[in-house]
């Protein structure tokens, strides 16, 4: 295992940079609204540049964990013995790519906060501890602090959503708090079976994945366990049918919540399933994840099927990310190399994707401030760049080749034939859906009869222009240079215990 | 020996208490929020002669009374309540009509005393005049306020139901003594391990008397009752006051009895101590959901996390002393991330409170308009109390848990996780009132005393501390659990020669 120090404060700066930019917050006068933008501007540009940094110096081929640091919490107590709990982080293939996500997606969400009024300073302190706990969870190497970055990042939802959401606001915030941290109680539960089944005194997770894959956790324990965490990190990434705060808490958050939420947060809850389930577990993986397979078909064709019928631009959001996160929990229930590749790439490419479409949104509502479709037509005509970003991020909704969705579907939809043909077939299926509310959409909003009420808007201001070219850059490289990508999550993919080629 | 060294911090303590009392006797036109100063200094001066007797070796006054590390920790502990309470009231009292002073923080001082006796006692009538000491104390606060007639009732229901408790304790000390022939601890646990016929009922009655008394004094369902009645009549600091000190002077007459003198009896009540805690829990965080007073909901809240320290004492009763050990230091160090977490929550009401005159949660609501640095004071805590990362709760209910965990405990704790799931939703409901809606009437700024102000302050930086960097805490926990499990392995040993 490399120990290499300085990159390891790298991996360590993403957290403490987030945690500063709002300690710096905290002590700026909140009438100060333009500093408090610029001081977040900086932070999103330095954790994205952080972020590429981290995911081009990733060694493709070489050690599992890269990048490391190890610092003592508590230890050589009684109960948590020698080693005990220690801020170890480190990152891999996996968590390279999911961290570059974050990046991408945290500076233009900062970006497209630009425009908050009320209280802009709090919005930005919960928000960049928010982003804290995201870059701790992806890069936790202990089992502690994996739980602790994953409530952090939980937690200032309730709070971002309440206070600057819209419609329905309160029971959005409080629906999808209390589901989250119910999931997290149940990850809680199985930490201390894992723990106490362990009994090897250390929170530190390689070692515990050791104790997994050579039998010190018991197989029947692992099947007693590995739907607890399964399912507790299953409901942060949509799990039908444990999804229900997916369409409320989007549809009520603002604009650079949904973005970070659906295009990142979202993505904790998979990679807890990688993380606690298939590395940790994996007796309790190989025998559970036909089930999962079935819930994340379910929830691929319902969401798919529930975005159809809808008429508010984040409600389709949101049950069309049910439906591509019930590709994520397919392609990891396909525990097979290609699958699982396919599914990280998607939690990559749903991510800049959805985070471009809740950007536009976003854009559209602040200056028409309603979201039914059918009040709108005839947008191309009056705000043809958005029209334009917005068709992007459609089309990689759809998976057209060029763009990362077809790149990541694609992997996903071998990966289940290889060993599920039937729910393949469903899975296509579901795209096919995708492709019905997308061209629907197209149809009613940006094309067809001009509705003269919306002749006045304006198009996108720079500042969202530059935030969507980022998103659209991704999108755009990972589908058309996708090697990358996959070397890196490829290799660590082909490491996790019970993996078939 | 009679060693009366070992009492020093106690005099002063106690000396404290008699000059604030004196002062308001001989001097009645003396400023009174001065003796709220000097009862702080006072408590200061018996914090730091408290710390001069850390790890130290153990001493025992004539076999009463045992000053060890367990003992220095709780002493601490007192003092550092006392002075936060003694500062929170300063203000608080200035506002209310027809209070004496001069009692008031001198019982305050004599209260802690007591919880340190308590925590010390090696003998049964020691333990038990300590907890009357400190109830009588606790007794006249509650009612302090004789104008209202609300701590009036709270006073006599309290009254009660403790004289009530007080006398199913003595029982159980009377019957155990019964059957012992002695009421030291040392002697108990001698005299339990020798006897060879089965077990008498008179010990087991015994045991369940004691056990519903002390369950009463940290207001375990279903002994719970007096605790929202006495907590909303009392005055707010006092209420501060019954949650932090009245309950861990409970937990440290309970852990020395129980790992000591019946600890060879551990399978005859271990069970009931997890029935207790699983009932403590559950009845506290579902009715504390109904709350619509902000007093009330931390009696409820206070309940629940009674529940979840129960379940060391269970963990207490199994296995060895390694596990025993595990459980207590992790039973402490979530007693201290309590009580400084409770400690913040109060003095952030208290400036509320003294503000808006409504102890209402809809009283709060808006809070983060008006005073936002007390509507932050309050989240904190109460995310603290819910476990969540960053506050003190995530690292001590981690710990608290974990060192609980055994085999046969695991469901409670599974249920304690539960719970604290359930307690997020009224926490949750709080936060909402501060945050999400706007304040009613006047809804400018408001300054806080600097006095509160700087207390909420010191206090919400402990709780930050203690949770992302618990070491500290745990070590000093840790620490001050070792003697009795030093002294639990010292008899066992003694026993076997004995055999």
């Amino acid at each position: 295992m490399t120990f290499d120090e300085g990159q390891g404060y790298v991996v360590l700066a993403t957290i403490a940079v987030p945690l500063l930019a709002a300690l710096i917050l905290v002590f700026t006068p909140g009438s100060q609204k333009m500093a408090v933008r610029y001081i977040s501007a900086v932070t999103g540009a330095i954790l994205a540049a952080l972020s590429i940094y981290i995911f081009a110096a990733y060694q493709v081929g070489g050690d599992q964990a890269q990048m490391n640091l190890r610092w003592t919490w508590v230890e050589n107590t009684a109960f948590l013995g020698e080693n005990g709990i220690a801020l170890r982080l480190a990152v891999d293939g996996i968590s390279a790519l999911l961290a570059l996500l974050t990046g991408v997606v945290a500076f233009a969400g900062a970006l497209a906060s630009w425009k908050i009024e009320y209280r802009n300073k709090d919005f930005y302190i919960l928000y960049w501890i928010l982003l804290a706990g995201v870059y701790g969870t992806f890069f936790a190497y202990d089992l502690f602090f994996f739980f602790f970055f994953y409530e952090l990042a939980v937690m200032p939802l309730y709070l971002l959503i309440g206070v600057w959401g819209s419609t329905r606001k309160e029971y959005g915030a409080a629906k999808l708090t209390l589901m989250l941290v119910g999931g997290s109680v149940l990850i809680w539960i199985g930490i201390f079976a894992v723990f106490h089944q362990a009994n090897i005194g250390t929170f530190d997770l390689p070692s515990l994945w050791a104790a997994g894959q050579n039998g010190t956790i018991s197989p029947t324990a692992q099947k007693v366990i590995f739907p607890l965490m399964a399912v507790g990190c299953g409901v942060l990434a949509a799990l039908w049918p444990f999804h229900t705060w997916s369409p409320d808490g989007h549809m009520s958050a603002p604009t650079a919540v949904s973005m970070v939420h659906a295009g990142v947060l979202m993505k904790l809850g998979a990679f807890g399933i990688i993380r606690l389930g298939i590395q940790l577990l994996p007796e309790g993986a190989q025998f559970w994840m036909p089930a999962l397979m079935v819930l994340g078909t379910v929830g691929a064709v319902y969401g798919a099927t529930a975005a159809l019928t809808q008429r508010d631009f984040k409600l389709i959001s949101g049950y069309s990310s049910v439906s591509h996160m019930g590709y994520v929990l397919m392609g990891l229930a396909t525990m097979n190399t290609i699958g699982i590749t396919g599914a990280v790439l998607q939690m990559f490419s749903h991510g800049v994707m959805t985070a471009l479409v809740f950007l536009m949104i976003g854009a559209l509502y602040d200056q028409a401030h309603t979201r039914d479709m059918k009040e709108f037509g005839g947008l191309a005509k009056v705000m043809p760049l958005w029209v334009i970003f917005y068709a992007i991020a459609g089309l990689a909704n759809v998976g057209l080749p060029g763009f990362s969705g077809f790149t990541a579907e694609f992997h996903i939809f071998v990966g289940t034939f290889r060993t599920y043909p039937v729910f393949g077939a469903l899975a296509i299926f579901a795209a096919a859906l995708a492709a019905a509310y997308m061209l629907r959409m197209f149809a009613t909003v940006f094309f067809g009869p001009t509705n003269p009420h919306w002749k006045d808007l304006k198009d996108l201001t720079p500042l969202e222009r530059l935030s969507g070219a980022m998103l659209i850059a991704s999108i755009v490289i990972m589908g058309v240079w996708w090697a990358p990508f996959i070397d890196r999550v490829g290799h660590t993919v082909t490491l996790l215990p019970g993996v078939t080629g | 020996m009679r060693d009366y060294a070992l009492f020093v911090p106690e005099y002063i303590a106690c000396g404290v208490a008699l000059l604030v009392i004196a002062i308001e006797l001989f001097a009645p036109k003396f400023r009174k929020d001065v003796l709220a100063y000097l009862t702080a200094l006072g408590a200061l001066a018996w914090f730091g002669a408290g710390l001069a007797f850390l790890d130290r070796d153990p001493k025992s006054y004539q076999g009463l009374f045992l000053s060890d590390d367990f003992t220095s920790f709780f002493r601490l502990l007192a003092a550092g309540i006392v002075f936060v309470v003694a500062l929170m009231s300063a203000e608080f009292l200035k506002r209310q009509r027809g209070v004496d002073h001069g009692e008031f923080y001198g019982l305050l001082l004599v209260a802690g005393s007591a919880m340190t006796i308590m925590a010390g006692a090696t003998e049964l009538l020691t333990a038990y005049l300590a907890l009357e000491v400190l109830s009588f104390s606790l007794y006249i606060l509650v009612g302090i306020l004789k104008r209202d007639l609300r701590s009036n009732e709270a006073s006599l229901k309290y009254i009660l139901l403790g004289a009530f408790s007080s006398a199913l304790f003595l029982y159980g000390l009377s019957l155990v003594y019964g059957s012992a022939g002695t009421s030291s601890y040392a002697g108990i646990a001698e005299a339990y391990a020798r006897r060879d016929s089965g077990l008498d009922p008179a010990v087991v009655v015994g045991l369940m008397l004691i056990l519903a008394g002390v369950g009463f004094k940290v207001s375990a369902a279903p002994f719970h009752m007096w605790a929202p009645d006495a907590y909303e009549g009392a005055p707010l600091p006092i209420t501060a006051f019954l949650s932090t000190l009245s309950k861990a002077a409970g937990f440290a007459l309970i852990l020395r009895l129980f790992s000591s003198a019946f600890v060879t009896d551990a399978e005859t009540w271990r069970w009931a101590f997890l029935a207790l805690a699983a009932l403590t829990m559950t009845v506290g965080n579902l009715i504390a959901i109904q709350q619509k007073n902000l007093k009330r909901l931390v009696a409820y809240s206070s309940i629940g996390q009674v529940g979840y320290m129960l379940i060391t004492i269970a963990a207490l009763g199994y296995g060895d002393a390694q596990v025993g050990l595990n459980a207590t230091s992790g039973l402490l160090v979530h007693l201290i991330g309590y009580i400084v977490t409770t400690l913040a929550l109060f003095s952030a009401l208290t400036a509320a409170v003294n503000r808006t005159g409504s102890e209402e949660i809809a009283g709060l609501r808006g809070l983060a308009e008006t005073q936002p640095f007390l509507a932050l004071v309050v989240t904190a805590s109460l995310f603290s109390f819910a476990g969540l990362p960053f506050f003190a709760g995530f690292a001590t209910k981690l710990f608290l848990l974990q060192g609980a965990t055994t085999d046969e405990t695991i469901w409670v704790v599974a249920l304690a996780v539960l719970n604290s799931f359930i307690s997020l939703y009224y926490y949750l409901m709080v936060i909402r009132q501060m945050y999400l809606f706007d304040p009613v009437g006047d809804a400018s700024r408001y300054r806080v005393q600097p006095v509160l102000w700087g207390l909420a302050a010191v206090l919400l930086v402990g709780i930050l501390f203690i949770g992302m960097y618990p070491g500290p805490a745990f070590e000093l926990s840790e620490r001050a659990a070792r003697p009795l499990f030093d002294a639990a392995s010292a008899a066992a040993a003694a026993r076997v020669q004995a055999h």
